[in-house]
């Protein structure tokens, strides 16, 4: 096998590992805020439902998780698995179990938010969600940032959990050339490529920082 | 007296706007008010009605229910007991000692009658100058930009702000930043204006210029409710001042009065503890 079809079939990889990527990030940003939300809700079973969940999320292997999505239909419901359902159990479990995360660095950076921002905001008028939209949000954004870095960052390496359930991602697809070409280049190539993702992640971070570094508290 | 003065030469807006004041009711009526914290009673039947045109100086000693006061008033705090209404709009009345508010829709319209200079500014740090004053003109009361904007730039001047329209926050002083604070708030056009020690995060130099800022308001019959630590500056400003001690109002009167003459003991005890 020529280098160029190894790189040419990791890169086939990666397109599925960047899908995985790209789909949890649109799917966890905004439910972590409604998770998040609903964690300080004045409706206390509501919290308290939020409060396991993302104990639960956070405190088992997101690989675990893969599985319980992916058979739980099947075991719950009765539900015939297809060859689909693996795809969609990965997407799942990713979206729900980063959702979680995002959603406590969310409430730490809701809840270091001045009181007296809120109770401006109240003086002036300004309805809850007002206040929220316009004045907590971009603040919050500010200030969670760096930690959200982490997580994306973290995320982009997790991609390759979807092996252990046969989702054929970048990592999977090395360790098959591996297994049948007896070379270890495919993994070479593949740290490569998930090094140079987070490189230009890191670059985005980094502007995105500097962008909001025109003001601070 | 101001007060009546403030009838003829009262700012346009004010004038306009104050329909349910124009009869003569006290622009704030804040009546038999009581609040505690807890088990620890922090307002002991207060009453306090201010007029239209009116500066009214609240000093007293630190827990002596200042601050809780104003916030009853401009209802980041429930009242346990008494009654308060902006000019005939009743925002809470007593019901068999409580206090019970009004529906959402009136307590929203009561919000738009009064503006609060907070001691700590609580300016919105991620805008300007320009969107920290608009933005509340323009979101809550549905203002056309222009006009918003045009009417910012006018307040910008008036507090000697100009060149900072595009600065933020952290990029000016503490007395920038309070008067852009009071820009914020006189942009909503509220019948009456709260203080709550505006300059008491500020050095001299820099109270003096909200001091100014303040004065200048006072000029334009203003209706201001000011607690303030300066006496001299609550002395030759104020219409009347009046003198707080735990939860209940001691004194009040004429600055002359109660700065000057007071006829309590713990007025006058306040007064000698201030000045040395
Ligand atoms: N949210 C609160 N919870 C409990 N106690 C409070 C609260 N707010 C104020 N208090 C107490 O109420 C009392 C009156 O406080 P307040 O801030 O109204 O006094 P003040 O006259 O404004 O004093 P200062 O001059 O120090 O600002 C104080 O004893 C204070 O500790
Ligand atoms: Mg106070």
């Amino acid at each position: 096998m020529t280098i160029q079809t190894m790189l040419s079939m990791l890169f086939g990889g990666f397109q599925t590992s960047l899908a995985i990527f790209a789909l949890t990030l649109v799917g966890a940003l905004p439910l972590g805020v409604l998770v998040a939300l609903a964690r300080q809700s004045r409706i206390k079973p509501l919290a308290w439902l939020m409060r396991i969940y993302i104990s639960i999320m956070r405190g088992t292997p997101l690989m675990l998780q893969m599985f319980a999505i992916y058979f739980a239909p099947y075991y719950v419901f009765g539900i015939q698995l297809n060859p689909g359902s693996k795809w969609t159990a990965v997407v799942v479990a990713f979206i729900i179990n980063y959702a979680a995360y995002f959603a406590e660095i969310y409430r730490s950076g809701i809840q270091s938010i001045p009181r007296g921002q809120y109770e401006a905001a109240e003086v002036l008028g300004y309805t809850g969600s007002q206040t929220f939209v316009r004045i907590v949000l971009p603040q919050v954004v500010k200030r969670i940032l760096p930690a959200m870095g982490n997580e994306v960052i973290t995320l982009i390496k997790d991609t390759s959990l979807a092996f252990s359930i046969g989702v054929a991602e970048m990592f999977s697809t090395a360790r098959a050339i591996v297994a049948s070409q007896v070379t270890m280049l495919p993994f070479l190539f593949a740290a490569g490529i998930y090094w140079v993702s987070n490189f230009v992640i890191e670059s985005l971070l980094a502007a995105l920082e500097h962008r909001l570094d025109y003001y601070h508290e | 007296m101001r007060a009546n003065a403030a009838q003829q030469a009262g700012p346009a807006d004010a004038a306009a706007k104050g329909q349910g004041a124009a009869d003569g009711l006290p622009v704030v009526s804040l009546c038999h008010v009581r609040k505690s914290f807890g088990e620890v009673p922090v307002l002991r039947d207060i009453t306090l009605e201010v007029q239209r045109g009116e500066v009214v100086a609240i000093i007293g000693a630190s827990g002596g229910g200042k601050s809780t006061l104003l916030r009853c008033a401009t209802l980041l705090e429930r009242m346990d007991a008494g009654s308060l209404s902006y000019a005939g709009l009743e925002v809470a009345r007593d019901e068999g000692g409580r206090a019970a508010y009004a529906d959402k829709a009136t307590v929203r319209e009561a919000r738009s009658r009064f503006g609060l200079v907070f001691q700590g500014y609580n300016l919105f740090p991620h805008w300007d100058v320009m969107r920290n004053i608009c933005d509340a003109p323009e979101t809550v009361q549905g203002r056309p930009k222009e006009e918003a904007e045009a009417e910012a730039r006018e307040l910008v001047r008036r507090m000697g702000l100009e060149g900072c329209e595009r600065k933020v926050p952290c990029e000016l002083s503490g007395g920038q930043q309070q008067r852009v604070s009071i820009a914020r708030a006189l942009a909503m056009h509220p019948d009456v204006l709260y203080f709550d020690e505006p300059t008491s995060a500020l050095d001299p130099q820099l109270t003096s210029e909200v001091l100014k800022v303040i004065r200048g308001l006072a000029e334009e019959h203003m209706t201001m409710v000011i607690v303030t630590h300066e006496m001299a500056f609550a002395r030759d400003v104020a219409d009347r001042v009046v003198f707080m001690d735990e939860g209940r109002i001691v004194e009040e009167g004429t600055p002359e009065q109660v700065l000057v003459h007071p006829t309590q003991e713990r007025t006058r005890a306040f007064l000698a503890h201030g000045k040395d």
